[in-house]
């Protein structure tokens, strides 16, 4: 049997709840039984993916960390929202992954494309 | 579950994992290698050395998948291979090793 496309749509802040950190840990379940998984940052879901996070005073794990590890279980595909980079003002450089920026109308293309969708 | 390491009373969950992994150190390994009945080489503590640096760089516990690839990565393509990690942790490479190195277990380990 094929394996199914799977698109994680991620739209929460990374820290002040642990939403980001179960989206990801989703994603690397995937990954570990290798599954087809692509994942998309959108909304809010854009802080997730900077450069320079530093989660010590809150006494969490760092997001940037569990995102750097993707590469090694095989999820290679990642997309974040131009709109939403623009609208928060985040440069296309201060992305700490390798995540393509794609607009709105390649997103709903992104989302025709996959077998199943799973927005957190 | 407990164990006496160095007088040092060590606590274990009930897979044998360290609940407070601050009490790790080099005996403590020996004696959770002992109790899954591995003796420790130094291909082994290669292993460990390099779990533990995998946990520093993505506070993570790697599953088996990512482990291979990141040995692969760092000692070379003869070590990353899933025969060799099973050859020095029979059974469940990625649970033991993450056990023995002080680490907590792995989440998509089964």
């Amino acid at each position: 049997m094929a394996s199914k496309r799977i698109l994680l749509i991620c739209r929460k802040a990374p820290y002040g709840n642990a939403l980001a950190r179960a989206a990801a840990d989703m994603a690397l379940a995937a990954g570990a039984f290798d599954q087809e998984l692509a994942i998309a940052f959108i909304g809010d879901g854009v802080w997730q993916t900077i450069d320079q996070q530093d989660s010590t005073d809150i006494q969490q794990k760092n997001h940037q960390k569990l995102l750097s590890a993707f590469e090694l279980y095989g999820i290679s595909e990642s997309y974040v929202e131009a709109e939403a980079l623009t609208e928060r003002q985040i440069e296309p450089s201060r992305l700490s992954l390798a995540a393509k920026p794609v607009n709105q109308q390649q997103l709903s293309e992104l989302f025709e494309q996959a077998d199943m969708l799973l927005t957190v | 579950m407990e164990m006496i390491v160095d007088q040092q009373t060590i606590l274990l969950d009930k897979e044998g994992f360290l609940k407070d992994l601050s009490q790790w150190n080099p005996q403590v390994a020996e004696q959770l290698a002992n109790n899954e009945g591995i003796a420790l080489s130094d291909d082994h503590w290669e292993i460990i050395d390099l779990l533990q640096q995998f946990y520093r760089e993505f506070e993570l516990s790697p599953a088996m998948r990512p482990l291979v690839k990141y040995v692969g990565q760092q000692l070379g393509d003869d070590k990353g291979k899933s025969i060799y990690l099973l050859a020095l942790f029979p059974g469940s490479p990625a649970k033991f090793a993450a056990k023995i190195a002080g680490l907590p277990k792995p989440d998509n380990c089964l």
